[in-house]
This record gives structure tokens, sequence and C-alpha cells, in this order.
């Protein structure tokens, strides 16, 4: 396997919990409601995720634990924000700082344990073409449903009805209520959809990035995929191109180290973090013109009865 | 069955004074189930996590150290919040506090610096810290980048840069390898306030931060300016506030608190700069700050509050070999109850039983 085919096969595999975290905010952003708890789903979703594949011994029944782990989570936080109008930027901070606590509590008895890793793709003849086959053909399996689910979301958004409505949430919950839908039990549902999404994605560091659980492993992958959801305009194309990128500044910086760069390894892990802010940075700068985030982001909104 | 939140003509006083007791109360019976999940006695637990604390007077000492830096950090972030700007990156700028303080205490050490040492590392640390938080307000005004991510972003870099000079350039050549510095001269040392004691100046520093708190919120136009950026943005612009401005001065001030309270820690209670030097107080503050109701006087009873769950954590583990982790949960669990118990100060909560119909229509 030559060096350019290993970094690229890191790089999806860097990339993908990014892009599953990302894709599930997204839709909770789209439908109006600023989730920042992402990072202390994810992190839930890793303990339980690892939990779960750890004690059955099955990756997928691992994979379900990290998916309603997160979704629990997601509840707690619809529970809050939507049920009781609480503010979603500080119930957001709250499910992180729960979320890093209930890992670490669920998450010690597994310390030290290690097990073995989702298995990647193998296609006789077409994984072994040089070059492209285990890049096209080679992956786990959660590569590739990221990416179906990025599909999924785009067709949901933009050629069903359920998605405009919930697209109609997101940018004027009063004139969607006006027409009849429920906006709150949109917003819920969404909420969840970002829950299971960050779960998977938290499961998907110990089941299929590396095979055991360290406390903190998710290391602000969670708000990078906030800042992703920034980053791509809120369209979910741009969200696996941003996504990419950042798995590719990721194990850049990692083989950087390896070759011996002559700047401290600590300069080169601060690269993901330094470019986040960059991107954000030009990202908003070249938006003056007009927001392209959902109108009604981050608002609460309290029906009349 | 469903919920449904009523507003309030207008906000509930009485409810604003018992939200977080209320919530403290809640907290206390969800930590109970907590326990007894764990196979621990509920009751012992709970007199080991906030009674045995305060019957000793080492630990009475050590809650009063460790709430010193949590009311410092949160008496700037409250003033963020009321500006309803968002700095969540304290953590990141007591670190860089730490570290601008700490290299003045590194590049004298040995020699024969006079007084002058300490209050001038306690310059820097609010000055670094000060600079470092305004980078996600600059970010904010001038661009219109997220707070949130920008400030949480620079934690991990301020981490990073933390972990490169102690195990770099400022590591102590006598320390064996360690990543840490020398211990720090006793010019650049936080003096303690009764001999063999714990308690140092850091906790009047802390007391005087409150004052002055509650003097720019209550007393001063750029206080109440603050506030009504925060609380009516529009009222703001048709009184001519300059909204950039006050947000550029919450987080100066706010990055400010948290770099002294950053060098105070290292150069108080620690001793020297390494990593792991904070169990997270830029985060535990924001907790400390919603407890406190963004108020000086809450916030400095909240930081005591806090404080007394650390130290009990400490002594739950190793009384009753109950997890570190169950105090993050607590406190994640007492955000929770601070934020719904607020809920009720704006809204009355009713369950409604309607029909289905009906419901679907009001939903």
């Amino acid at each position: 396997m030559g060096l350019i085919e290993a970094i690229i096969l890191a790089v999806l595999a860097a990339s993908t919990p990014l892009l599953l975290a990302a894709t599930g905010e997204l839709v909770t952003e789209r439908a109006g409601v600023l989730n920042l708890g992402v990072e202390g789903m994810m992190i839930v979703g890793a303990a339980c995720g690892f939990g779960g594949a750890w004690l059955s011994g099955s990756v997928i029944i691992g994979a379900l634990c990290g998916i309603g782990a997160g979704v629990l989570m997601s509840l707690i936080f619809a529970l809050m924000t939507l049920g009781l109008a609480v503010n979603q930027v500080a119930t957001g901070l709250a499910l992180t700082i729960l979320g890093v606590g209930l890992s670490g509590l669920i998450g010690s008895r597994f310390v030290g344990e290690k097990i073995s890793l989702a298995p990647h793709l193998y296609i006789p003849g077409l994984t072994d073409i040089p070059l492209v086959g285990r890049i096209l053909f080679g992956e786990d399996a959660f590569v590739y449903l990221s990416l179906a689910l990025v599909i999924g979301v785009w067709f949901f958004l933009y050629k069903t009805r359920t998605g405009l409505i919930l697209r109609a949430a997101g940018d004027n919950h009063t004139s969607a209520r006006a027409l009849g839908y429920p906006v709150l039990r949109i917003r819920m549902f969404a909420v969840m959809f970002g829950g299971a999404c960050a779960g998977l994605a938290g499961a998907y560091l110990p089941l299929a990035y590396t095979p055991f659980f360290i406390p903190g492993m998710t290391a602000g992958r969670g708000w990078i995929a906030l800042a992703l959801v920034v980053f791509a305009s809120w369209l979910p194309g741009r969200l696996v191109i941003g996504a990419y990128l950042f798995g590719a500044v990721t194990i850049l910086q990692l083989h950087a180290q390896g070759w011996g760069v002559g700047v401290p390894s600590q300069l080169m892990s601060a690269l993901p973090y330094l470019a986040t802010i960059i991107v954000l940075v030009l990202i908003s700068r070249a938006r003056t013109g007009g927001s392209t985030a959902p109108a009604a982001l981050g608002t609460v909104f309290v029906p009349d009865r | 069955m469903q919920l449904v939140l009523e507003k309030r003509a207008e906000r509930s006083n009485a409810i604003a004074l018992i939200s977080p007791l209320i919530a403290i109360g809640l907290t206390l019976v969800t930590m109970s189930i907590l326990f007894a999940m764990l196979g621990k006695n509920p009751i012992s637990a709970l007199g080991v996590y906030f009674i045995d604390p305060l019957v000793d007077g080492y630990s009475l000492q050590e809650i009063a150290v460790k709430a010193t830096p949590l009311v410092m950090i949160a008496i700037g972030l409250s003033l963020c919040y009321l500006a309803n700007a968002w700095n969540i990156g304290a953590e990141g700028q007591f670190l860089i506090g730490a570290v601008a303080g700490s290299w003045l205490a590194v590049k004298t050490q040995g020699t024969d610096a006079g007084p002058w040492v300490l209050p001038a590392m306690l310059l820097l640390g609010a000055v670094g810290g000060a600079l470092y938080g305004l980078i996600p307000a600059i970010c904010k005004v001038r661009f219109g980048a997220s707070e949130i991510l920008t400030s949480l972003m620079l934690v991990y870099v301020a981490d990073l840069l933390l972990d490169y000079l102690v195990r770099g350039p400022w590591r102590d050549p006598k320390g064996f390898n360690f990543p840490t510095t020398a211990e720090f001269d006793p010019v650049a040392t936080v003096p303690v306030l009764i001999e063999g004691g714990r308690l140092h100046l850091g906790g009047v520093i802390a007391l005087v931060v409150v004052a002055a708190g509650a003097v720019l919120l209550a007393k001063t136009i750029k206080g109440f300016e603050i506030r009504v950026v925060g609380a009516a943005p529009r009222a703001a612009r048709f009184g001519g506030f300059n909204s950039n401005q006050l947000i550029l001065l919450a987080f100066a001030i706010s990055g400010a608190l948290a770099g002294m309270a950053g060098i105070i820690e290292v150069a108080g209670p620690v001793g020297h700069l390494q990593p792991g030097i904070s169990p997270g107080y830029g985060f535990t503050a924001i907790i400390v700050a919603f407890l406190g109701r963004l108020n000086p006087i809450g916030i400095l009873i909240a930081g005591l509050f806090l404080a007394l769950t650390f130290i009990g954590g400490e002594q739950a583990q190793i009384a009753m070999k109950i997890p570190l982790d169950v105090t993050k949960v607590f406190q994640g669990i007492l955000l929770f109850f601070v934020l719904a118990c607020d809920s009720l100060i704006l809204y009355r909560f009713k369950l409604v039983f309607a029909s289905p119909k009906v419901s679907r229509g009001a939903h």
C-alpha cells in the first residue's frame, strides 16, 4: 500500500465522525434549533458505543448503543429548550458538561479494555484494484453510511414535503405554526436526529478509529462539527467538502509530526483548532451581504394557545 | 396530556429568589438516585459531599481557595452573558493568564528581583487573559464569526501552548524531566493569609472583584449599557449605545479576570506552572455565573457552593470510592435544573389534558 493511499484512507477515517455529527446538527439547525451539546452527545456515544461493543462483542450493537445514548441526551435538550423554553446556548453547554461527566462515569470501567475494530469492506477483484481499490471499496461501513446519510438528508430537505416543512419551521416558526404545522414536534424530531448522528459519530471513534475508550477521546470534534455546519452554509453538499478538508488537516499534521518537521508537535496539534477559527472568520466575512443561516436559528418558540 | 407554558404578566421576583434553591434541591434528589445506582448509601454520600467539608478547618480554607478562581472568572462571564455575548473560552483565558504571568516568574528566577515581581505577574496575567479574550470578540464584531466556537477552540490552543512551554523552553532542568517549571521564588508567590494555612491573598482579590462587579453593574453607565444591550438590543440601538464596543469591553474584562485568576492559581496554591493546573474552572464558572443569576453577590455564594462540590467530590472519592466524574455529572445536572427553574420566572408551567385533535392543532 502506497503512502498516498494510506493517507487518503486515514483522512476518510478521520473525517467520518465529523461528517456524521455535522450532518445531524445540520438537520437540527435547519429546524431552527441550535444544539451546542454535540460534543457532550458524542462523548457519551463513544462511552456507550464502546461499552455495548465490548459487552456484546458486536460492532453493530455498539453502534446502536451509541445512537441510543445520543438520542437520550438529545431528549434532555429537547425537553429543556422546546418544552421549558430555556435558552438554547446555555442548555447546549450544560449538555456538554453533563456528557463529559457521564462518559467518564460510564467509561471508567472500560478504560484499558480493547475490542476489534469494525471490519473493512472486501470485494474480491474490486478492492484489489491498485491505488483506488482500497479507497473506494475497502472502507468500513460507517464511511459509506455517512455519505449515504448526507445524500439522504439532502434528498429529505430539498425533495420532500416534510423537508420543506422542517425548513419552514427553522426559518419562521410563527408562520409555520399559523399554517398549522406542529413546530415543536418537528423540532423535537430534528433534535433527536441530531442526537442519533452525534451518538453514532462518537461511537465511531472507539469502534472504527482506535480500538479502545479513553476519557475525552472526542477532543473537541463535536465543536468542530458545529463549525463545519457554519462552514457549509447549512448546505449538505458542502458539508462533505468541509469534513474531508478538516480530516485532511488532522491527518497531515499527524504525518508532519512523524516526519519530524522542525516545529513543535503542540503547534501541529493545534492546527485543526486554528484552522477552524480561520475558516469561521473567512466564511463569516464573505457572507456580509446576508446570512444563510436559518432565520429562526436559536430562538425560543412558545406557541400561543 | 401535554406541558404548556403560559407567559406571566411580569417577572416573578419571588421565584427569581427561590429558583436556585429549588434547583439545588432537585439536583440533590437526582444525585441521591445516582448514588443509589452506584451502590452507595445516598445519605452518607451526600453527607461526605456537602457536610463533611464544612466541619473541618482545612477543608473550609480549601473551599475558599477553590472558590477564588471560580468567582473571579464567573464575575467576568456574567458581564458577557448579560451583554448577550457568549464567552465560553474562559478556560483558555485562564491558562493564557497563567502562562503570561509565569513568564516573569521564570525570567526572574534566582535573580534578586524585588517585591515588584508578584504585582507585575498579576498585571501580566490580566493583560494576557484580556488580549486572548479579545480574539473571539474581535472575530465577532469585525467579521461576524460565532464567538461561541472561536472562544472554545482557543481553549485547546491555550492548553497546547502551555504544554509546549513546560515541556520545552521553561522546563525545570532539575525537574527529572517532569513537564513543569521550577518552583517560583518567594517574591513570585501569592502570600498566604494565615501562616501555615492554605487561604491566600487571592481570596481577598476575589472579594474586591465581587465588589467592583456589583458597583459596575448597579452604579455605572457602562454597567447599565451592558445590561440594556443584552436584554433589549433594539432599545440599546435607539439609545445610541455602541454594542460592538460593549462586547469588546465585556470580553476584555472577562478575559482579564480569568487571566488573573490563572496566574493567582499558579503563583498561589500550585506554586509552579504545569499542565492540568485547572480542573475545568473556566467551564464550572459558567455554572457559577448562571446559578448566581448573573449577579455578583449571587456569584460569590454560587462559587462557594460549587467549590464545595469539588472538595466534597475529592473526599467522596477517598472515603467512599465514588468516582471523581460524579462531580462533573453533579455540576451538569445542577446547571440543567438552574436553567429549567429560571424558566419559571417568565412562564407558568401547566399540564393540559386535551383531546388529541385539539392538541395536534395547538402544539
